[in-house]
C-alpha cells in the first residue's frame, strides 16, 4: 500500500459517486436503453398448476398486426437446450460423500407437452410493441387436460401424492442428512428437551426493477450483445451461448444499472435464454421486461420452509444437541440444487457450541414457481427455526433468553472455530473470526433487557416483549472474482469486474480500495462492473460475496499495476524503482521533489520506450480465490408491543450489533445492514405470497402482496464489533445479506414474550393484523 | 431542434390515434399518440424521459410519480391522451444536466437515501411536491404529512431510514427522528 494510513479511504465514508447521475433520472437501467428498431416480448405462461397441454394454435397470433414471430415449444425444443443453473446444481465431493439426492430437472424453455405451475412459459411472441404482443397472446389457443397438483409441502411427501413433475419417481428433489455425534443418545440423556415446528413462509425478492434484457445481434460477425438485469453476467453468456450453440467469444453480457436483485436475479430463467434467441433468429433487437405480475407469479419464489426442530440442554441450559428436519418448498423443479437447503443445515447452528447435532434437509417439488436464493438463503429460515427454539427452552428452564444464548456461545478464544460439520464446499466448517459474546453483551446492554422485564412487570395490562436473534453468515462464497486494472490514455484508472452492482456502491467501495492500493486519487478512478468484454471470467455479486472476493481482487490487480507503473517509470525517469513514490497518481522520486510524472505522461511514454520488456502495457487481471469463508455474524434485538383489540404489533425499539470484518464505507454498510433489516421485517410483519387449494397465486399485485412502507420501518440504533477476517488481505467480510437475516426470529421471539400471558405461540409469519388476532383467539389461554 | 420530438405509434397499431398538446418540463410538445398508451410509456419510450421508472403498472410502487399541473401523480395510471393541454414536470425537469442538484435531491445525496436508485426519481418528485406545497402556503409540514409522503413509494433496498432522513432535511426538519420506547409517544401519525 503506498500511501500513510491516515490518508485511506478504506474504513471513510466516501459520498458516492453513483448518486448524482440516479438522482437526475440519467440511470442507464435496461428498459432505459434505446435500442431502434428493437421489437418487444409478450409470454403466454401457464394458467394450470399441473397439466397436460393437448394442443396448441399460435396460427392466429401470428397473423396479428405488428407480430413478427411466434415460438411455441414445438419450435424451440430442437434449437434452445433446456435450463439447467449448472453451476448451483453442481455438488463438492465432499458433501456428494453424504450421499445426497440433488435430481436434475431442466426447465423446458417452453413447455411442451406438460405445465407444472402457474406462470411457466407456454409460448413467446415478438412483436412491434408489447402492447402488440400482448395482443397477439390473447388469440393464443391452449388446450389443458388437468392433473392432479400438489401446493402443500407435507401433501407431496404423502405415500400416495400425485406426481409434481410426470416421469420422476417421487416429489423429491433434494436430499441431505448431515450431522455429528450421538444425536439421540444425548436428547435421551437431556435435562430438557423442547420439540417444535416452525415455519417461514413463501416470499419474493421483489426489487422495484423487475427482471429484463435487451438482446442484439451483429448483423456482420452474428455476435450477441444484452443488456441485462442480471446478478451474474458471466453466467449468463455462457448459458446463452451454450443454449443456442454460439461461441462463447460472441456472446457479450452487460449488467448496466440495475434496480436492485436480492437473489432474483442471481440466476437464470427460460426468458433469459428465449430473449436472446429471438434476436438470433430474427436478426432484430429484441427486449424483454417482465411487468409486476410476472415477477411475483412466475419469477423465482423464496424461504418456503418447515423446521421439525428439537433442541436438548442441561440443566444450567447448556445445549447438548440439536436435532431438525428441515422441508423446503422448491417449486415444480429442482433449480439450484442443494444451495438453500444446506444453507439452512449449516447455518442452523449458527454461533453456538453443541456436540451433537442430526440435521436433515428434504427438498420438496410442488406444482408451483419455482424457487432461489432471496437474500440469507436458507439463513433467515434456520435462524427464525433455531432462535425460536432457543427462546422456548429458554422459557422451559426458566432462564432469561438472553442469558441462555450467552451460556452457549462460541467465544472469542476459540476462533478460528471447527464446527465438526462440513461446509457448502464440502469441507469441515471453520469460522475464522468473531466475538460473538461481546456482540450480544451490546445488544443485551442497548435494548435494556431488565428495563423491558421491568415495564411488563409495572405495565401488565399491556403486551410488551423483547426478542433477540443471533446469526452467522459464511460469506465470500469462492471459488473466485476477478478485477482487471487499466491505466487509460487519459491516466484515469479503470477498474473492470465480473461483480456488478444492484444499489450496493460498487463504483465507490471499489474504487476506495483502489485508490488505497494504488496511490490514484479517488477521483480518477473509473469501475465498470458486469461486461464479460471487459474481463474473461466472473461469477457475479450474490451469496454476500462481492466486496470479499471482488474487493480483494482489485487490491491485487492494483498492486500489480502500481508495480508496472514503478518499473515503467523508473526506465522513463532513469530512476531506481525503489526510490519511486505513487500519490494522487503522481509518480516522484524520493528526496527529488522537483521531479515528477502523472499517469498520463507515463502511459503516453510507455509504447514508446526503447528497451521494453516486451509485457510493459500498465493493465494487470488478477483473480481472488478466497480460502475459506468469511464469517460475519450478527445480533438483533428487538422490543415489540402488540394491540390484543386489533392484532397491530408495534416495533418500539429495534437494534442491531453486526460484525463484519474490516469495514471499507461505514455509511454504505451501516445502509445495507438497514435495507437488510427492513426486507426481514415485510418478511416477518406483511409478506405473504400465497396460492388457493389449485395452486392459483393469490397474491400477484403489490396490492395484495404487501411488501413493507416507510411507516412500517422504525428507526434501527446500530452498532458494530470489528474482527478483520484473517481469510483476505483487506480483511473484509460480506453483509449484504445478514441484516435480513435476524429480523423474522427476534421479532417472533418479542411477539411471542409479550403475548405469553396469552398463551400465544408463533410458529410462522407473517404476522400481520388478522394472523395475531387468529392466533389469540386460538390461544391455550382463550381456550 | 427539441429533444423532445416524439415518434408516433406504430403502423399496425389497432386503437384510435389523437394528437395531444401539453407541456413537459417547460417544453411544448405536440404528439400523435394510440387510446392506450401508457402515459408512462410515452415519456419513457417515445419522449425518451426515461428517468421515470415503471415498478408495477398498478399505481401501487409510486417509482413512477411525475407532477401533473404540480400535483404529485402515479403517471403509469394515466394515459398519454389524458394530458392534452396539462403540464408535466418529470425527474428531467428538476436540475439541468449542468445545474447543481436541487436541495432534495442533494439531500437524497447527504443523506444517503438511494442505494439501486430504481425507486428514487418517484420520491424525490413526491417530496419535492410536498415542499412546493409548504413554499406556498408558507406551512410547515406536518409529521403526518411528511409521513404520508415517504409512505407513497416502495423502496425494496434502504429500509426508508435514510429515505426519511433525506426528506427531513428537504424540508427544512431536524433529520433525526428521536427513537422512543413509548409506543404512544412514539406516534407520528393521525
Amino acid at each position: 500500500m503506498s500511501t500513510e494510513p491516515t490518508d485511506w479511504l478504506i474504513g471513510q465514508s466516501v459520498p458516492r459517486v453513483e448518486d448524482d447521475r440516479l438522482l437526475r433520472g440519467a440511470g442507464r437501467y435496461t428498459d432505459d436503453l434505446h435500442v431502434p428498431d428493437a421489437l418487444e416480448v409478450a409470454f403466454l405462461r401457464s394458467t394450470e398448476a399441473h397439466a397436460r397441454i393437448t394442443s396448441i394454435d399460435i396460427s392466429a397470433a401470428k397473423a396479428m398486426p405488428g407480430v413478427i414471430a411466434v415460438y411455441d415449444g414445438a419450435s424451440v425444443v430442437d434449437r434452445i437446450k433446456p435450463l439447467l443453473n449448472a453451476e448451483e446444481l453442481r455438488v463438492p465431493p465432499g458433501i456428494a460423500a453424504l450421499d445426497p439426492i440433488n435430481k436434475l430437472q431442466p426447465a423446458p424453455i417452453l413447455a411442451t407437452d406438460e405445465v407444472n405451475y402457474v406462470g411457466q412459459p407456454v409460448a413467446m411472441v415478438v412483436a412491434e410493441t408489447r402492447y402488440l404482443a400482448e395482443d397477439a397472446i390473447e388469440v393464443i389457443d391452449v388446450a389443458y387436460e388437468l392433473l392432479p397438483a400438489v401446493i402443500d409441502v407435507e401433501a407431496a411427501l404423502a405415500e400416495d401424492a400425485p406426481l409434481v413433475l410426470l416421469g420422476e419417481d417421487d416429489n423429491i428433489g433434494v436430499h441431505v442428512r448431515h450431522g455429528k455425534g450421538d444425536t439421540d443418545a444425548a436428547l435421551a440423556s437431556a435435562a430438557a428437551v423442547i420439540t417444535e415446528t416452525f415455519s417461514t413462509q413463501r416470499y419474493v425478492c421483489a426489487p422495484i426493477e423487475t427482471r429484463g434484457l435487451v438482446a442484439q445481434q451483429d448483423p456482420f460477425t452474428g455476435s450477441l450483445t444484452i443488456w441485462s438485469t442480471t446478478q451474474t453476467p458471466h453466467r449468463v453468456r455462457d448459458h446463452v451461448a451454450g443454449a443456442i450453440g454460439l461461441p462463447v467469444d460472441d456472446v457479450r453480457v452487460q449488467s448496466v444499472d440495475v434496480g436492485g436483485g436480492f437473489g432474483q436475479k442471481g440466476i437464470l430463467v427460460v426468458e433469459e435464454l428465449l430473449v436472446p434467441f429471438a434476436a438470433h433468429d430474427l436478426g432484430r433487437p429484441v427486449r424483454w421486461i417482465a411487468d409486476r405480475f410476472e415477477n411475483l407469479t412466475a419469477d423465482a419464489h423464496a424461504r418456503e420452509q418447515v423446521h421439525h426442530i428439537t433442541l436438548g440442554a442441561d440443566a444450567d441450559g447448556t445445549l447438548v444437541a440439536v436435532k431438525d428436519h428441515i422441508v423446503v418448498n422448491l417449486g415444480a423443479r429442482n433449480m439450484v440444487g442443494l444451495v438453500v437447503p444446506y444453507n439452512a443445515l449449516c447455518h442452523l447452528i449458527g454461533p453456538y457450541q453443541v456436540a451433537n447435532a442430526d440435521l436433515e434437509a428434504t427438498g420438496v417439488l410442488t406444482n408451483t414457481t419455482f424457487t432461489s436464493p432471496y437474500r440469507g438463503a436458507g439463513r433467515p429460515e434456520a435462524t427464525f427455526a433455531m432462535e425460536r427454539a432457543m427462546d422456548r427452552l429458554a422459557v422451559e428452564l426458566g432462564i432469561e433468553p438472553s442469558e441462555l444464548r450467552r451460556r452457549n456461545l462460541i467465544t472469542s478464544e476459540q476462533m478460528p472455530y471447527e464446527t465438526g460439520l462440513l461446509d457448502r464446499r464440502g469441507v469441515p466448517q471453520e469460522y475464522d473470526s468473531g466475538d460473538y459474546p461481546a456482540m450480544l453483551d451490546r445488544a443485551v446492554e442497548m435494548i435494556d433487557v431488565p428495563a423491558v422485564r421491568a415495564r411488563q412487570a409495572a405495565e401488565p395490562d399491556r403486551r410488551i416483549g423483547v426478542g433477540f436473534a443471533l446469526y452467522l453468515e459464511m460469506t465470500g462464497l469462492g471459488p473466485f472474482e476477478g478485477a482487471r486494472v487499466e491505466v487509460m490514455p487519459s491516466g484515469r484508472v479503470r477498474l473492470y469486474t465480473g461483480a456488478p452492482s444492484q444499489g450496493q456502491g460498487h463504483r465507490t467501495v471499489f474504487a476506495q480500495i483502489l485508490a488505497d492500493t494504488m496511490g490514484v486519487a479517488f477521483d480518477d478512478i473509473d469501475v465498470l462492473a458486469g461486461d464479460t468484454a471487459s474481463i474473461p471470467y466472473g461469477v457475479g455479486t450474490i451469496a454476500s460475496r462481492a466486496l470479499v472476493t471482488a474487493g480483494n481482487a482489485t487490491a491485487q490487480a492494483g498492486e500489480l499495476v502500481r508495480q508496472r507503473i514503478l518499473e515503467a517509470a523508473a526506465g522513463v525517469l532513469e530512476a531506481n524503482a525503489a526510490d519511486l513514490t505513487i500519490e494522487q497518481g503522481i509518480i516522484s522520486v524520493t528526496g527529488t521533489p522537483s521531479v515528477e510524472l502523472t499517469l498520463a505522461d507515463l502511459i503516453r511514454s510507455v509504447p514508446k520506450l526503447a528497451g521494453g520488456s516486451g509485457s510493459d502495457g500498465l493493465g494487470e487481471t488478477s483473480y481472488f480465490q478466497p480460502p475459506n469463508y468469511a464469517t460475519a455474524s450478527g445480533a438483533h434485538a428487538v422490543t415489540v408491543e402488540v394491540d390484543t383489540a386489533t392484532g397491530r404489533v408495534e416495533i418500539l425499539d429495534y437494534v442491531v450489533v453486526h460484525e463484519a470484518g474490516t469495514i471499507v464505507n461505514p455509511v454504505v454498510a451501516d445502509a445495507q445492514v438497514i435495507g437488510g433489516v427492513g426486507q426481514g421485517i415485510g418478511g416477518i410483519m406483511s409478506e405473504h405470497l400465497r396460492y388457493d387449494e389449485n395452486g392459483q397465486p393469490i397474491t400477484s399485485t403489490f396490492s395484495d402482496y404487501l411488501m413493507p412502507i416507510s411507516e412500517m420501518v422504525p428507526e434501527i440504533r446500530m452498532d458494530e464489533i470489528v474482527c478483520p477476517s484473517p481469510t483476505n488481505p483487506l480483511g473484509v467480510k460480506g453483509l449484504g445479506e445478514g441484516g435480513a437475516v435476524g429480523p423474522p426470529a427476534a421479532i417472533a421471539n418479542a411477539v411471542e414474550d409479550a403475548l405469553r400471558p396469552e398463551g400465544v405461540s408463533v410458529l410462522s409469519g407473517p404476522l400481520s393484523p388478522g394472523r395475531i388476532l387468529d392466533m389469540l383467539r386460538d390461544s391455550e389461554v382463550s381456550r | 431542434m427539441s429533444n423532445l420530438d416524439p415518434s408516433g405509434p406504430p403502423a399496425a397499431e389497432p386503437t384510435a390515434r389523437h394528437t395531444i398538446t401539453f407541456t413537459v418540463n417547460g417544453e411544448a410538445v405536440t404528439a400523435e399518440v394510440e387510446s392506450r398508451l401508457l402515459l408512462t410509456d410515452f415519456l419513457r419510450h417515445r419522449l425518451r424521459l426515461t428517468g421515470t421508472h415503471v415498478g408495477c403498472e398498478q399505481g401501487a410502487c409510486g417509482a413512477c410519480t411525475i407532477q401533473l399541473d404540480g400535483q404529485p401523480v402515479r403517471s403509469c395510471l394515466l394515459l398519454a391522451a389524458q394530458v392534452d393541454g396539462r403540464d408535466i414536470r418529470t425527474i428531467e425537469g428538476l436540475a439541468g444536466p449542468d445545474d447543481e442538484l436541487t436541495a432534495v435531491q442533494q439531500a437524497f445525496a447527504d443523506q444517503h437515501g438511494l442505494q439501486c436508485g430504481f425507486c428514487t426519481p418517484g420520491f424525490v418528485m413526491s417530496v419535492t411536491s410536498l415542499k412546493e406545497q409548504t413554499q406556498a402556503t408558507g406551512q410547515a409540514p406536518t409529521e403526518a404529512e411528511v409521513q404520508d409522503c415517504v409512505d407513497s413509494s416502495y423502496c425494496r433496498c434502504t429500509g426508508y431510514v435514510n429515505i426519511r432522513k433525506a426528506a427531513r432535511q428537504a424540508l427544512g426538519l431536524p433529520v433525526d427522528v428521536p427513537v422512543s420506547l413509548d409506543s404512544t409517544s412514539g406516534e407520528v401519525s393521525e
